[in-house]
């Protein structure tokens, strides 16, 4: 167990958590304004990623792919929320959980009749292709891409959300959403406009995803896991929750893989150890969320009131 | 009182009567398939009342139904490929594994609710699911093939038409037991604490005693559902698990009329027989057309069940015996 492999450990694990708060983000503000449970968030990131490997395979333009795969997820997500999602919102949370589930299986089989049941690849942009030296360790210059064009987006929606008039709505609407829309804040708008939002974002990591997974039908289900178990550890409805919690589940996933099988060889029996160590290091992130919610069933860092 | 003329007791006979009869029509017409096909919807449906006792009764809304399901059946596998073939051996260690997590589980989620209930039961789940892929002497990713179904005596599950019989017997049993329960006075408590717990709590009732007593029985007919699931299959596997497995669940639940004891039964065969029907739809009006339908028959199991969320939200069991008694 060396420094720099350690390091780059933590690496891919700030990396896998910058993508999850990509999605966390949209998926939290959804939950915490319209009280709604969106299953289908991973379906978003997936056509992200398929638009955008299909428009990178067209053009041979990175940039134009990105811009492609983040405005035709925004424009899918205005379209679903207008006209199936937005009768959703007041009912119960059950409905909304199995509208979604058939939104997902709906996704999944239009991406396999367009673009077929197995992966099709995207590489990486040329320009990111080589590597870049961080204290004296190799590191992909694309996956290192990829955590500063999260972290240059979480600085960006601070701003918006702190600084700006529609953030303040957003905000006033995550910590109460009838009020707001008592003050005369056209509601309705401010929830497509959160929605589409969210949905673009995750257009986004859908994207920066795909030259370093596989694009594939269902690739959005075990992202999707995921982006909940962020959201729940981070308290639902807090961008802040999902930062840090995307962080920490990020870290935990990827350190806790690569080492912890080791470090339990060194503590109990080898055979054990082999057998027990991958199982234990893949319910880490699970465990980590069933303690924070029997502790603190609000999550870590809650909605702040008042 | 028993009214006999409410579609809530006809419907259930009549359904009955028909899955009783089913092996002899099959026999009868030489069409074996039925058999299996009708074990299936047997084995989903007593999963999916299980999960509707405390779902539709208990308003807990467990997205990770699955995971009782997988247990059951990797007590099977597991059991099976260390050469312990008694089948009565294997139905306790299911139960009681099923109980012993779902005490342990349940003891951890009852104590949250709405989202985070949902969320937190999903999680566990997927706990379970990757457990079971991680676990490579049994097959890991794979799944555990089983080489020979549990020996239960007298009864041979080695026949098909036994074994799709146990099953039925287990399924109004399970109709049975859940009616008993909801009728006594812990099935009132259940669904006082579904419709306001804070009231039931003022009126001295511990109810997460309650709520953890019904999860943990729920759980443990769902086990019931994977020890056949298993014998059914001969086949243990992650996939058993999976998170889309519960979804299934709650469309069955929601499909035949949630809070209806009958309902989840009803769903089931909907919703199989909605499935097998589109993957070999051949009418021969407009082959290309239906070519999409057979291999893309999952995007219009979703269409269904968005459109079944958004306009028939009382399930088809449901409307009819809620129409009756108006």
């Amino acid at each position: 167990m060396t420094w720099g492999l350690f390091l780059t450990q933590v690496l891919n694990g700030l990396q896998l958590g910058v993508l999850l708060f990509l999605l966390a983000a949209g998926l939290t503000l959804v939950f915490g304004i319209m009280n709604f449970v969106n299953l289908a968030h991973g379906s978003l990131y997936m056509m992200g990623a398929y638009f955008g490997a299909a428009a990178f395979a067209a053009t041979g333009s990175f940039i134009a792919a990105g811009a492609i795969a983040v405005v035709g997820t925004l424009v899918l997500g205005f379209a679903i929320e207008r006209v199936a999602l937005m009768r959703l919102y007041s009912r119960d949370h059950l409905d909304q959980v199995l509208a979604t589930f058939g939104l997902i299986l709906v996704f999944n089989e239009v991406v396999r009749y367009l673009w077929g049941p197995s992966s099709i690849y995207m590489n990486a942009p040329e320009a990111l292709s080589g590597q870049v030296t961080l204290f004296g360790l190799n590191y992909p210059s694309y996956r290192f891409a990829i955590i500063a064009a999260g972290l240059t987006v979480a600085a960006g929606l601070y701003l918006l959300i702190n600084k700006t008039r529609l953030g303040m709505l957003i905000r006033a609407g995550a910590s109460n959403a009838e009020m707001v829309s008592a003050l005369g804040v056209d509601i309705k708008f401010l929830n497509t406009m959160v929605f589409a939002m969210g949905a673009g974002l995750a257009g986004l990591a859908g994207l920066m995803a795909g030259p370093i997974l596989s694009v594939q039908p269902g690739m959005g289900e075990p992202v999707l896991i995921l982006t909940l178990v962020v959201i729940v550890t981070g308290g639902i409805g807090s961008i802040r929750g999902a930062f840090y919690g995307a962080l920490i589940v990020g870290l935990v996933d990827t350190v806790g893989r690569a080492f912890l099988p080791i470090l339990l060889q060194m503590t109990i029996e080898r055979s054990i150890a082999q057998a027990a160590g991958p199982a234990i290091a893949s319910m880490l992130i699970y465990l980590l969320m069933a303690v924070v919610l029997a502790l603190r069933p609000q999550g870590l860092f809650p909605v702040r009131h008042g | 009182m028993v009214d006999f003329r409410s579609a809530r007791f006809w419907i259930p006979l009549v359904v009955l009567a028909g899955f009783a009869l089913l092996p002899v029509y099959a026999g009868l017409t030489g069409q074996s398939f039925y058999v299996t096909l009708f074990s299936r919807i047997l084995i989903y449906a007593l999963a999916a009342v299980a999960l509707n006792f405390v779902l539709g009764f208990g308003g807990l809304v467990s997205f990770g139904h699955a995971l009782y399901m997988g247990l059951g059946a990797y007590a099977v596998g597991i059991l099976s490929f260390h050469g312990v073939t008694n089948g009565w051996v294997h139905l306790g260690a299911a139960l009681l594994i099923g109980g012993l997590f779902a005490t342990v589980i349940g003891a951890v989620v009852v104590r949250t609710g709405g989202m985070t209930f949902i969320m937190i039961t999903l999680a566990f789940a997927q706990m379970g699911y990757f457990l079971a892929v991680s676990l490579k002497q049994y097959g890991g990713d794979d799944g555990l093939t089983i080489d020979a179904r549990s020996l239960m005596g007298v009864v041979d599950f080695g026949n098909n038409t036994v074994l799709y019989y146990a099953i039925l017997a287990t399924l109004i049993a399970a109709l049975w037991l859940f009616n008993r329960i909801l009728g006594a006075r812990f099935g009132f408590v259940l669904k006082g604490t579904k419709s306001n717990e804070r009231r039931m709590l003022a009126l001295g009732f511990p109810t997460l005693r309650y709520k953890l007593s019904a999860y943990v029985i729920s759980a443990m007919v769902c086990t019931l559902a994977g020890f056949f699931l298993a014998n059914f299959t001969k086949f243990a596997s992650p996939s058993y698990m999976q998170w889309s497995v519960s979804g299934e669940l709650i469309v069955i639940i929601v499909l035949g009329g949630m809070g209806t004891l009958f309902g989840p039964v009803v769903g089931a065969i909907v919703l199989l027989l909605l499935e097998e029907i589109l993957q070999g739809w051949k009418p021969g009006i407009y082959p290309p057309f239906e070519e999409i339908v057979n291999k893309h028959w999952q995007l219009f199991i979703g269409l269904f069940v968005i459109l079944v969320v958004l306009y028939a939200k009382r399930g088809v069991y449901g409307y009819f015996a809620e129409a009756r008694r108006e």
